[in-house]
C-alpha cells in the first residue's frame, strides 16, 4: 500500500509545524581577498598550474571522527585545484599562513552588523570551520563573528538574527566525476558575510521574503558585490517531528519557496514512512544481517546498455535484500522523487558512483530493460519473500560494495525519521543528498591569526555613516505615494541621497521617486550611460523641476540628453529642448493658435470632444506646463468662445 | 580562586572575572555595554592583551568581550573538557619489519584542543595508530619519546642524545629508525646525525610536517607513511630527510641528510637537495631511488657512534660593511671555530682582514663556505680569496654553511689539532662535500618563462 503523497502546493504548513531559518552569504565589494593580497572578483577560465590534494578527517573533541568527516573520507576523492596565477597565491593553496585580515572586509561586516542591530563583538577571533569536500584547500574555512543577535522587522513580527560573520569564499566546482573532483580557485578566499537567522519563518514564502529583505539591508551599504553568484543562501527547514535540514547554496531567491515546500513535504513523507515501517513490525534489527551479494554473473549476457557498460568497464553488480520493504522503496518523497532516489543520492556521494541508474529496484528494473525473468532469478537467489525489496548497485567493485552498505545504512536511518544531512539543489527545483550535517565540533581556533580589537572609535566612525534602516525607508517612501516595488528599489539605491536632497529643496517626492526608483533603472537597462551625468547637473535639473521651470514628465528625456552629452550644464539641456519658461498669457495664446488650425472633432459628446482637443494640445506644452494648467486655460478659452 | 583558574588572563580582564567569580570553563551569560553574549569562558593566550574575555559560543565560534564593557556575568555551569587522543593497540604483524620511532617534539602526529587551539602531540604507538591507522599496513612500530621541544630549541645535546638512541635502537634490532622532528632545524639535525652515526646498517629517516596534523590538508600522515616505508623497506641506509616532493599530495622525496635544506618558510615541498639529486622518490609502500650512489641496507654492518660536539662554533654570515668587531667578539668570547658564509666564491671585505688574522693567531679554526648555497668556495680565483686564505681561512668546497657549522662542531668535539681538523673537515663523511656538481644539481626555475609556464601547466607540483 503506497503512502499518500502530500502536494507541496496544498500543504498546511501550520499543521505541519514548518520552521525555517536562512543563512545568507553575500560577497563583499573589496579590492582584495580576506587573508591575502590577491585581487577579489577576478574570475577566469584559464589556469596556469594544477595542485592535487586529499582531505583527511581530524579527530574531533570526543576523540571520534566527526560524522561528515568520516563520510568524506569514505569517498576518498582526488581533489584537483586549477590555479590562475593572477587570482591565487600560495596562501589560498595552504602553502603560506594567512596575512593580516582585510580590514575593509571586517568594516563592511561591522556596518551590516550595525544595520541589523547586532551586538558588536569586542574582539574579532578567527576560527576554522572544517570542510572536507575539498572546496577549500586548507580543509577549513577561516571565519569570524562580528556581531551576535539582532532583529529584523517583517510584516509586523520580528525575525531574530543569530549571528553575523565574515568569512572566506570557497572554490568553484568544475566537475565531480567518480573519485575525481576539480575546483577553480579564483573565487577562493574572497570575503563574504554570512547572516544567520533564527528559524522564525513558518511558510515557504516568508523564507524567500526574509532572504530578500536581508539582501536589501546588505546592498543598502553599497559595499557588497552584485551579479550572478555574489549572493547564495542556505535554507534550514524542519517540520514537527522532523530534523533541521540544510539546503545548501540556493542560487536564487525565486527558488526558495519551492525548495522549502519540497523539503517540508519530504520530511513529512519520511515521517509517514517510518510510521508505516513500524506498523509493519520492521526495526533496525531487521536489517542487521543485510549484506551485498555479487550477482554480476546474472548480467553477463544481459542486453541492456547500462549493464553492458558496467561490465565492459570491469564493474560488478551488488544486490541486497531489504526485508519488508517491497512497497516502501517507491514511496514518493517529492514531486518526481521516490525513496529509492534518496538511496541513489547516498550512493552517488558516498560510493562515488555516478553512472545512472544509481540504484535499481523492483519498481524500476523492468523499465530499465532488465528482463523480468532475470529479476525473478535475482530475487530467488537472494531468497526474497514477497514482501522483501531488492536494491542493486553497480560499478567498480569497492565502490559497489560501499554502495550496498550505504543503502542498508540509509534504510536503517529511516527509523530516525529524517536523518541529519545537508542537501543540494538539483535542476527542477528539487534537492538531493549532499553530505551528513557536520556538528559544532568542526570549529576550532585559528592559531595563525591574532584577535582583532573592535574599538569604540572604529564603531563611532561607522555609526556616523549609518543610514536609516531599509524597512523604515520603505515605509517612508510608500508614505509619499510610491508603489512598494519602487519604494524598495529606491530605498537601497545609491540615488537615495540625491532624492532626499531634491525633496528637501521642494521637489515632488513621488514624481522624483518614480523617476529615480523606476524610470532610471529602465533607462539604464536600455543602455543609457546615466552614470556619466555629473551629480551637479542632476541636482540642477531636479531643482528646475522643483521650481516649476520644467515639468517632471520631461526629466527622462533630459536624462537621456545629459547621458549623451554629460558636459552640458542643466540650463543648456533645457534650452536645447526649447524648455524655456512660459507665462500663462503665452500659453493661452498658444492654445488659441493650435485650436485655430485643428480639424473639428467628429464626435458630438462634449467629454470626447474635450479629450480630442487636450490630446492635440498637450504635446505643445510637453515639459513646460502641467496638464491641469493647460486644461484650465483651455476651459477658459472655450468658455470665452461660447 | 587561584590565578590558574583564570588561565592566561591578566590585568583588567582578570579582575573582572574575579569580581564575578567566573573562572575559565564557566558557561556564562555576559551583560555588556555592547549587548549580551553567551558562551564558555576560554583560557586566554598569554600573548594577547589584558582587555578582553574570550567566549566559545554554542555555534562553535569564539568572540572577545571587552572587559570594560562588562556589566554582569551570570554563571550557569562549568564545562571543562579534557582532550585525549584515542588509543588503539597498534596491531603487531610478525610478517612485517620493526621500525623504531624516536620523538623529539615535532607535531607529526598531534591533535588539537578544539577549544583553546593548543596542540596535543600524539605519540604512543596506540595514539599513532589512532591517528594514522595506515601505518599498520607498512610496519610494526615502537616509539620512544626523547624530547618535547620545538624545532628552534633543538641543539647539540639533542643531537648527541638522539644519535645515542638511534645506536641503541639499531643494536636492539630495528629494521629502520624514524626521527620525528620539527621542520625548522631538521636539516641541522640530519647533518649532525649523519656525522655522529656512521656505517648505518639500516635507514634513519627524519620526518616532520609543514601543516600540523590537526588540519585536514596536513602533510603529516602522508609524510609519516612515506618515512615508515623508507625506514622499513627502503634500500638506502643513510640519514635522510623525508618530506613532500611537490606541494601536491603526490610523493615524498628522500634527501641526503648532509645536502638538504629547508628552502621556504611555509611550503610543503620546502626541503630540497642542493647541489645534487635527491636520493629517492617515495610513496606509501614503495621507494624508487633516483641515483645508484647510496649506501645499501646491510644488517651486518656495524654502526659507529661518534656523538661529540664542541659548542663554541659560530656561523658568520658576511654582509657588506661588516665590521671587524663582530669577529673580535667571537675571539674575545673564546670561540674555537668559525664558519664564514662569504659572498660569491667565498669573500669578505678588507676591514675584516686584521681581525681574521688575529683569530687565526689565536688558533681559531676558520672555514669558508658560500652564502649562494649552490657552488664551491674557490678562493684562488681572485686576490681577495688568496688574501683571506693567507689568514688561515680554509675554503670548504661546496659544503652548505649550516652543515659546515655542524661538522666543525662535531670535529672540534674530537680534536683541536689544526691539521687534523682541516683534514677531517675537507674529507667528506657522506657527500657533504662532493667532487663534482651534476648538471642538474642547480635548478631554481624562474616563473614567467614560456618553457616554465608550460612545465607548470603539465606537471602537478
Ligand atoms: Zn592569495
Amino acid at each position: 500500500m503506497a503512502i499518500p503523497f502530500i502536494d507541496p502546493d496544498c500543504a498546511d504548513w501550520q499543521a505541519l509545524g514548518l520552521m525555517c531559518g536562512v543563512e545568507i552569504h553575500q560577497q563583499l565589494l573589496t579590492q582584495r581577498k580576506l587573508f591575502c593580497r590577491c585581487p577579489a572578483g577576478l574570475y577566469s577560465h584559464h589556469h596556469d598550474a594544477e595542485v592535487v590534494r586529499h582531505m583527511r578527517p581530524t579527530l574531533s573533541e570526543l576523540g571520534e571522527y566527526d560524522g561528515t568527516a568520516l563520510m568524506e573520507f569514505k569517498t576518498k576523492k582526488n581533489i584537483t585545484y586549477l590555479l590562475d596565477r593572477r587570482s591565487v597565491c600560495t596562501y589560498e593553496m595552504d602553502d603560506t599562513p594567512p596575512f593580516e585580515v582585510n580590514r575593509e572586509a571586517v568594516e563592511i561586516a561591522l556596518e551590516i552588523s550595525l544595520a541589523l542591530g547586532s551586538n558588536i563583538v569586542g574582539e574579532f577571533h578567527v576560527i576554522r570551520k572544517q570542510y572536507l569536500d575539498g572546496s577549500i584547500p586548507t580543509g577549513f574555512q577561516r571565519t569570524a563573528i562580528t556581531g551576535v543577535g539582532g532583529r529584523l522587522p517583517y510584516r509586523g513580527k520580528q525575525i531574530g538574527i543569530i549571528q553575523l560573520s565574515v568569512e572566506e569564499d570557497s572554490c568553484r566546482e568544475v566537475s565531480d566525476r567518480g573519485h575525481d573532483i576539480v575546483f577553480r580557485t579564483d573565487r577562493l578566499s574572497m570575503p563574504l558575510v554570512e547572516v544567520v537567522t533564527e528559524p522564525d519563518m513558518h511558510t515557504p514564502q516568508e523564507a524567500a521574503d526574509v532572504v530578500r529583505l536581508i539582501g536589501r539591508v546588505m546592498r543598502s551599504t553599497g559595499r557588497v558585490r552584485r551579479g550572478a553568484g555574489a549572493s547564495r543562501q542556505d535554507v534550514n527547514v524542519s517540520v514537527r517531528g522532523g530534523t533541521r535540514i540544510e539546503i545548501k547554496g540556493v542560487p536564487s531567491i525565486s527558488l526558495i519557496p519551492g525548495l522549502v515546500a519540497g523539503e517540508g513535504v519530504r520530511q513529512k513523507m519520511l515521517l509517514d514512512m517510518r510510521e508505516e515501517m513500524l506498523r509493519l513490525g520492521l526495526t533496525p534489527q531487521t536489517f542487521a544481517d543485510c549484506r551485498g551479494v555479487d550477482v554480476s554473473y546474472l548480467f553477463e549476457r544481459e542486453e541492456t546498455p547500462f549493464t553492458r557498460a558496467t561490465l565492459r568497464a570491469g564493474g560488478r553488480f551488488m544486490a541486497v535484500r531489504l526485508p519488508g520493504m517491497r512497497d516502501l522503496l517507491s514511496t514518493k518523497v517529492g514531486r518526481t522523487r521516490t525513496f529509492a532516489d534518496e538511496l541513489g543520492g547516498r550512493v552517488r556521494v558516498i560510493a562515488c558512483l555516478d553512472v545512472r541508474p544509481l540504484v535499481v529496484t523492483d519498481d524500476t528494473c523492468h523499465d530499465l530493460g532488465i528482463r523480468d525473468e532475470r529479476w525473478r532469478t535475482l530475487r530467488k537467489k537472494l531468497r526474497c519473500k514477497a514482501t522483501d525489496a531488492v536494491a542493486l548497485a553497480h560499478g567498480p567493485v569497492v565502490d559497489a560494495q560501499c554502495a550496498v552498505a550505504e543503502i542498508v545504512a540509509r534504510v536503517v536511518e529511516c527509523f530516525e525519521g529524517v536523518p541529519r544531512e545537508t542537501r543540494q539543489v538539483r535542476s527542477g527545483g528539487e534537492t538531493d543528498f549532499e553530505r551528513i550535517l557536520p556538528g559544532p565540533d568542526r570549529m576550532y581556533p585559528d592559531t595563525d591569526s591574532p584577535p582583532l580589537a573592535v574599538t569604540d572609535e572604529w564603531l563611532a566612525a561607522l555609526a556616523a555613516r549609518r543610514r536609516t534602516p531599509v524597512w523604515e525607508l520603505d515605509e517612508q517612501l510608500m508614505a509619499v505615494g510610491l508603489p512598494r516595488d519602487v519604494a524598495e528599489n529606491l530605498a537601497i539605491s545609491p540615488r537615495l541621497p540625491l532624492w532626499q536632497k531634491a525633496v528637501d529643496g521642494g521637489a515632488d517626492p513621488k514624481a522624483l521617486g518614480l523617476l529615480l526608483g523606476m524610470r532610471w533603472t529602465a533607462l539604464v537597462r536600455r543602455g543609457l550611460p546615466l552614470k556619466r551625468i555629473p551629480e551637479g547637473t542632476l541636482r540642477d535639473l531636479f531643482a528646475a523641476a522643483a521650481a516649476g521651470r520644467v515639468m517632471y514628465e520631461a526629466l527622462p528625456m533630459l536624462l537621456e540628453d545629459a547621458a549623451v552629452a554629460p558636459e552640458r550644464p542643466a540650463l543648456e539641456l533645457l534650452n536645447l529642448r526649447g524648455l524655456s519658461p512660459m507665462t500663462q498669457a503665452e500659453a493661452a495664446r498658444r492654445i488659441s493658435d493650435v485650436l485655430e488650425h485643428l480639424a473639428r472633432p467628429t464626435s458630438v459628446d462634449p467629454a470626447a470632444r474635450k479629450r480630442y482637443y487636450m490630446g492635440k494640445l498637450m504635446p505643445h506644452f510637453f515639459g513646460r506646463l502641467a496638464g491641469v494648467t493647460v486644461e484650465r486655460l483651455f476651459d477658459e478659452i472655450m468658455a470665452g468662445a461660447a | 580562586m587561584s590565578n590558574d583558574e583564570f588561565k592566561g588572563y591578566r590585568g583588567e580582564a582578570l579582575s573582572v572575572l574575579k569580581e564575578y567569580a567566573a573562572p575559565v570553563w564557566s558557561d556564562v551569560t555576559i551583560a555588556s555595554a555592547r549587548g549580551e553574549f553567551k558562551g564558555i569562558i576560554l583560557p586566554r593566550s598569554e600573548t594577547d592583551d589584558e582587555h578582553h574575555i574570550v567566549l566559545k559560543m554554542a555555534s562553535g565560534y569564539n568572540v572577545g568581550v571587552r572587559a570594560c564593557d562588562v556589566q554582569a556575568i551570570t554563571s550557569h555551569a562549568r564545562k571543562e573538557a579534557h582532550y585525549k587522543i584515542p588509543e588503539k593497540e597498534f596491531p603487531y604483524d610478525p610478517q612485517k619489519s620493526k621500525v623504531v620511532l624516536l620523538g623529539t617534539g615535532g607535531t607529526i602526529a598531534s591533535r588539537l584542543d578544539y577549544r583553546t587551539g593548543a596542540v596535543i602531540p600524539a605519540f604512543s604507538p596506540g595514539e599513532l595508530f589512532g591517528a594514522v591507522p595506515e601505518l599498520a599496513d607498512i610496519c610494526n612500530i615502537e616509539t620512544k619519546k626523547l624530547y618535547a621541544v620545538f624545532s628552534e630549541n633543538i641543539g647539540p645535546d639533542h643531537w648527541m642524545g638522539t644519535a645515542a638512541e638511534i645506536f641503541k635502537a639499531i643494536e636492539g634490532g630495528a629494521d629502520g629508525v624514524i626521527v620525528g622532528h620539527g621542520t625548522d632545524t631538521m636539516h641541522y639535525t640530519s647533518a649532525a646525525l649523519s656525522f655522529m652515526c656512521q656505517n648505518l646498517p639500516v635507514p634513519v629517516v627524519l620526518v616532520g610536517s609543514q601543516r600540523s596534523s590537526d588540519r585536514p590538508s596536513s602533510d603529516a600522515a602522508l609524510n609519516l607513511r612515506h618515512a615508515a616505508t623508507a625506514a622499513c623497506m627502503g634500500p638506502i641506509s643513510e640519514v635522510m630527510v623525508c618530506m613532500f616532493g611537490p606541494t601536491s599530495d603526490e610523493y615524498g622525496l628522500l634527501h641526503r641528510g648532509t645536502r638538504v635544506r629547508k628552502m621556504h618558510s611555509s611550503y610543503r615541498s620546502t626541503f630540497r637537495t642542493l647541489g645534487d639529486r635527491p636520493l629517492a622518490k617515495v610513496w606509501p609502500g614503495k621507494v624508487e631511488p633516483l641515483t645508484e650512489d647510496f649506501v645499501r641496507r646491510d644488517r651486518n654492518r656495524k654502526c659507529t657512534l661518534m656523538n661529540k660536539f664542541e659548542e663554541k662554533v659560530a656561523i658568520l654570515y658576511y654582509y657588506p660593511n661588516m665590521q671587524p668587531d663582530i669577529v673580535e667578539a667571537l675571539i674575545d668570547n673564546g670561540y674555537k671555530g668559525i664558519v664564514i658564509a662569504g659572498t660569491g666564491l667565498g669573500h669578505v671585505n678588507k676591514p675584516l682582514y686584521p681581525a681574521l688574522r688575529k683569530a687565526h693567531e689565536k688558533g681559531i679554526h676558520m672555514f669558508m663556505t658560500v652564502q649562494t648555497l649552490w657552488g664551491y668556495a674557490q678562493m684562488f680565483v681572485y686576490d681577495t680569496g688568496r688574501d683571506i686564505m693567507s689568514f688561515g681561512v680554509v675554503p670548504a668546497a661546496n659544503i652548505l654553511p649550516e652543515v659546515a657549522y655542524v661538522k666543525l662542531g662535531w670535529i672540534l668535539g674530537q680534536t683541536q689539532d689544526p691539521e687534523e681538523v682541516r683534514r677531517l673537515m675537507l674529507q667528506p663523511v657522506n657527500h657533504e662535500i662532493t667532487e663534482r656538481e651534476p648538471i642538474d644539481g642547480y635548478l631554481v626555475m624562474q616563473g614567467g618563462l614560456p618553457e616554465i609556464d608550460s612545465f607548470m601547466k603539465s606537471v602537478r607540483r
